[in-house]
């Protein structure tokens, strides 16, 4: 058994103890990446002498009886989109292949005053657009399970890492799915918090108003740990929302009884692998005999969420990515004519096919003549969606569906079929344009993949998502399951 | 509505990409495939319904309007692939 499969608590105890030294989790993590890196190639920058050296100060404190953070000593993978200071930051993106950030994002000072230890950045779809990491510009991330699969994107590496027991936790990023659906395809627990519960400042933006920063990890218990440690308001982020953090970890009482369980049709319909079909049936029947009920319900605009989403994401993507020009950071053309010359062939250089096509996609949807046709209509069938939600949350609990219509698919398989690729994302797209959370469990295999349970919740309610989740691992045995490297 | 190359050329030039012939091609019909998919939203009638830029009931955040330290300059040029005198240097923007 690895280290990482201890409880956050039991980790605690084995510290105080003197059973256990941060130095030997962090040990721990460097020695299984070098055992399984060459085969999953989930890291684009190693912080090996930093979190060494962190891990010797931790360790001192320890023998000190400092007070502990939250996630003291905890390994942890940082996708490559969330700003750290002085260890390089890429996006997975040649643009900002030399990028050494001059500050951190909100969640990792965050995590730097929850105490836990970072171990390296993690790869990703470049600039987080894609489902598979083939986008990365360095190399495709894969998944533990089975290394010709695709770990899921955009977070892939993210999921893979935990996944393959290379760190404790991770974070990722989700705008249309790419915490969830890496943590269905890997196996583990991946959590979208409500957006504006966590700060977005230091994370290289996407889409703005579906970003969201949240937690990958082997558990429901530990999500909720590392959700408390980054959750909450900050002035920094002008969508932040000031309301108050409940204790997520009380929530986890192991107590579904009356919960009401709305099952959307659209999300078990064509489409849907028969086998990923059968396991959400089946997780409902463990809640049955929990004492919840669930009923059939309609999400209707849910065919037009993925419509909608590519148009709103791109747009908000060519204006958000127009900040890399080559002027203050990232590369820069030799020799250009002029200084637009100077953009257009830095940017040309520096981006990616996928990059390329949602700026293209996004920039025809803002042009001139087209905006009302295209992005006011995507946002007005936006609240079409969200309205879908807020009738069902009227009635019901908690949403349950599949994280994806299958499992993962392999590498290579979808690569030239943009609009395929974007049909993976239909169980989780609507979720995101709703701005409510939703978190990926394991519930099933298919051919030895993993296959993820999503349980949806109301804004700001992750603490009924956390209880839900949890008291489904308490009555199964998936989240045990570990992929053979 | 379908776009052409020189739809696509059009687009290149906002956002300041510069296309190959084969990327041209290549756009176009993916672009043409993504907007003819996209087409599916005008058959919902949206004529009464209020855009949603993001979900939250928040507008116009502002901060109290007081000075704070800046980053170091030093630190700021640490990424600049050309500076001179504590600025960034570019290509000049008058001929």
């Amino acid at each position: 058994m690895s280290l990482f499969d201890l409880r956050l608590q039991d980790v605690h105890n084995k510290l105080s103890h003197k059973e256990l030294s941060v130095t030997e989790l962090v040990d721990e993590s460097f020695a299984r990446i070098k055992a399984t890196e060459a085969s999953i190639q989930a890291f684009l920058t190693l912080n090996e002498e930093g979190a060494r050296q962190h891990a010797a100060e931790l360790d001192k404190q320890l023998q000190a009886g400092a007070e502990r953070g939250l996630l003291f000593g905890l390994p942890a993978g940082i996708k490559d989109n969330i700003v750290t200071e002085g260890l390089r930051t890429t996006c997975a993106s040649q643009f900002l292949d030399n990028y050494n950030p001059i500050y951190d994002g909100t969640v990792v000072s965050k995590l730097k005053s929850a105490q836990s230890v970072t171990i390296g950045k993690l790869n990703m779809d470049e600039f987080a657009m894609g489902g598979s990491n083939e986008n990365s510009s360095y190399y495709p991330t894969r998944n533990p399970w089975n290394t010709e699969y695709v770990p899921g994107g955009s977070s892939g590496a993210s999921a893979a890492s935990v996944a393959a027991g290379q760190v404790y936790f991770s974070l990722g990023s989700d705008t249309g799915g790419s915490i969830r659906q890496p943590a269905a395809y890997c196996g583990i627990v991946g959590l979208k918090p409500t957006y504006g519960l966590v700060s977005r400042f230091g994370l290289v933006a996407f889409a703005s108003s579906l970003d969201q920063i949240g937690p990958l990890t082997k558990n429901v218990e530990d999500s909720a740990f590392v959700l408390q440690a980054i959750a909450g308001y900050d002035a920094k982020d002008s969508t932040s929302a000031n309301v108050s953090i409940p204790d997520y970890t009380s929530a986890l009482t192991g107590d579904v009884k009356g919960l009401r369980i709305a099952v959307p049709k659209e999300y078990l319909g064509e489409g849907v692998d028969p086998k990923v079909k059968e396991a959400v049936l089946n997780a409902l029947k463990v809640y049955e005999s929990l004492g919840a009920t669930w009923e059939e319900v309609s999400l209707p605009h849910t065919e037009y969420a993925i419509a909608a989403y590519y148009l709103l994401a791109s747009s908000e993507a060519s204006s958000n990515l127009a900040r890399f020009d080559g002027v203050r950071y990232g590369v820069r053309a030799d020799n250009p004519a002029n200084l637009i010359d100077l953009y257009r062939k830095s940017r040309s250089e520096g981006f990616g096919p996928e990059v390329k096509r949602r700026i293209m996609l996004g920039t025809y949807a803002l042009s001139s003549g087209y905006y009302d046709a295209y992005y006011l209509k995507a946002q007005k069938v936006r609240t079409l969606i969200k309205q879908d939600f807020d009738q069902v949350f009227e009635k019901y609990d908690v949403i349950i569906g599949p994280t994806a219509p299958t499992a993962a698919f392999k590498l290579g398989e979808q690569v030239g079929d943009p609009l395929t690729m974007y049909l993976n994302d239909i169980c989780t797209i609507p979720v995101s344009l709703a701005g409510v959370p939703a978190i990926s469990i394991p519930c099933g295999q298919a051919e030895g993949l993993p296959i993820g349970l999503q349980i949806i919740g109301k804004a700001f309610d992750e603490s009924t998502v956390l209880r839900t989740a949890h008291a489904f691992e308490q009555n199964t045995e998936f989240h045990k399951l570990r992929p053979q490297l | 509505m379908s776009i052409t190359i020189k739809d696509v050329e059009h687009v290149a030039n906002l956002a300041r990409l510069e296309l190959s012939d084969e990327e041209k091609g290549q756009f176009t019909e993916q672009l043409n495939a993504i907007l003819k998919y996209a087409e599916k939203l005008n058959s919902l009638d949206t004529e009464n319904v209020e855009p949603t830029s993001h979900v939250l009931p928040i507008t116009n955040v502002t901060r109290e309007d007081i000075t704070h330290e800046s980053l170091p300059i030093e630190k700021v040029l640490l990424n600049a692939p050309d500076e001179e005198d504590g600025q960034i240097k570019v290509p000049a923007v008058l001929e």
